[in-house]
């Protein structure tokens, strides 16, 4: 669903909303699932975030999103300098990653202590973004909602509950994705809250016993 | 939001409220928020706007590639043409300044994108100021703005990459010329006239951008777009109707988006980008980029 605020905004550092402020809102939404900024990072850049990225400085609203700075965050100009000051070893890649792919895409493998994790998404254009595989598992994540992904064992009741400790938070699921590679293999969640998770939230769902990992993508649009 | 324009037209109507009315309502529904918290994002981005437009007219910013920059301030301090002295050149100079803005890695409203950002607020602004019309009432008519380019990307696209520059700075066109017939008293079925007149004369219009930077057409496309944007108010404003309904005409854009050959959508394979002087300015301007960090 198009919001109003997504067409007129987001108030951002230019120059375009698909390859700078969608590029930066991607590298937002990838360094939630290692839980904060990544001390490596590989980004694949596919399509037209290959060939015209640079001049868009798709690089550095990447870089800039991954360190935390939001679209409208004019240190994006020179977020490359200060990756390097902080020592963070990012390196770009082009790539094709498939004819059906959109042309705004980029895949982004990242590691942060011992955590590492993987996230594909594009950049639809005005600024939206969608996150289509996580880790392998397909999901559809547009960062317009604040989100809980986690990896949990196949187990009976899990949904319920997920969806009772979030109701006892007083959070309402505004969507809830299912999603496992075979039957008994670890089941992919994405539940999308009208409400803002705290972290008591994201660490009761991280100490059932069942649930390997979980992590909150915060929103990034309007 | 609504996903045709039609059905937000004939509620309005029914209602006798303009298309900025039922917009905002069901954008409060959707979002969970309220109207006002809604209009005070978009009192925010009236602000960014004009600061942009204030910042673009000084002229002393160049694009990181220095293809482009110092063009809207040759609107206010340059000989006089035809148009001296009218608001319509007020709204070329403010939609150059804008795009001279953005191109120079400066703070805009992606409105409804980045490449397209300097049309809205230009006509918008430029009205306003021509006019004397309150914050108030350029605030509804952004929301109305937002109605028409929701429904451009639920049907075609706002993306360059993906429908060429008809489907950025057209939309704008479209979007501007729509919000400025709501701010200036036109009925809601005239703001559907205006946007269609303002998306017609757009269609088909490439994404062919230098060394594929957001700088050179994109710059001057904003100036275009703003002026076919004022054509289209005038005309719709004047009574004048398009007989292709809205929505279609929207549709069309995002048909002609969709079978555009990939060297038109913002790849830098074909048109202007692809002229022997487009390729030469792109490959010196790049080539110094990459030296120049930052």
């Amino acid at each position: 669903m198009v919001s109003l605020l997504d067409i007129i905004g987001p108030v951002m550092v230019g120059p375009s909303s698909s390859h700078t402020a969608g590029a930066c809102r991607l590298g937002l939404l990838a360094r939630c699932l290692v839980g904060g900024t990544p001390e490596k990072a590989t980004i694949e850049l596919h399509g037209s975030f290959a060939r015209t990225g640079e001049g868009h400085g798709t690089d550095k609203a990447i870089v800039a999103g991954l360190m935390g700075f939001r679209p409208d965050d004019e240190r994006i100009r020179t977020a490359l300098e200060i990756m390097e000051r902080e020592g963070l070893a990012y390196n770009f890649e082009k790539t094709t990653l498939g004819d059906d792919i959109h042309p705004n895409t980029v895949r982004i493998s990242m590691e942060r202590g011992d955590r590492h994790a993987q996230m594909t998404g594009a950049s639809l254009g005005a600024g939206r973004v969608l996150v289509s595989d996580i880790d392998g598992y397909p999901v559809e994540v547009t960062g317009s909602l604040n989100t809980i992904v986690l990896v949990a064992e196949d187990v009976k009741g899990s949904i319920a509950r997920i969806a009772g400790l979030l109701a006892d938070n007083n959070i309402n699921i505004a969507t809830l994705r299912l999603t496992r590679k075979e039957r008994g293999g670890d089941a992919f969640m994405v539940i999308e809250v009208d409400d803002q998770p705290g972290e008591n939230v994201r660490d009761a769902i991280r100490s059932l016993d069942w649930v390997r990992w979980a992590f909150r993508l915060d929103k990034v649009s309007a | 939001m609504y996903r045709n324009l039609a059905e937000a037209i004939r509620d309005a109507e029914a209602r006798g409220v303009p298309l900025s009315t039922v917009a905002l309502e069901l954008e409060a529904k959707d979002q969970g928020r309220t109207v006002e918290s809604i209009r005070d994002a978009l009192r925010r981005a009236l602000v960014i706007m004009r600061e942009a437009v204030a910042r673009g007219l000084v002229g002393d910013l160049y694009s990181s590639s220095g293809l482009v920059g110092g063009d809207a301030a040759k609107m206010v301090n340059g000989p006089p043409g035809p148009l001296a002295g009218t608001m319509f050149r007020d709204v070329l100079a403010r939609a150059l300044a804008v795009q001279e803005v953005n191109a120079a890695m400066g703070v805009i409203v992606a409105a409804p994108t980045a490449g397209g950002a300097g049309v809205l607020p230009a006509v918008l602004t430029g009205i306003a100021a021509s006019r004397g019309i309150d914050d108030e009432r350029v605030i509804d008519a952004l929301a109305c703005a937002g109605l028409i380019g929701a429904v451009v990307a639920e049907r075609a696209s706002l993306s360059g990459a993906e429908g060429g520059c008809q489907a950025e700075t057209g939309a704008a066109a479209g979007m501007a010329a729509g919000a400025a017939v709501e701010m200036l008293g036109g009925t809601p079925t005239q703001v559907g006239h205006a946007t269609a007149l303002a998306q017609q004369g757009t269609l088909g219009l490439v994404c062919d951008p230098l060394g594929g930077l957001v700088e050179l057409p994109c710059v001057f496309r904003n100036a275009t777009g703003a002026a076919i944007a004022m054509a289209a108010i005038e005309m719709a404003m004047a009574g004048v109707t398009f007989a292709i309904p809205v929505d279609e005409v929207i549709d069309t854009m995002g048909e002609i988006g969709r079978n555009m050959d990939v060297r038109y959508r913002e790849t830098a394979g074909g048109g202007l980008a692809a002229t022997p002087t487009g390729r030469r300015l792109a490959k010196e301007r790049l080539y110094e980029l990459k030296r120049s960090p930052g």
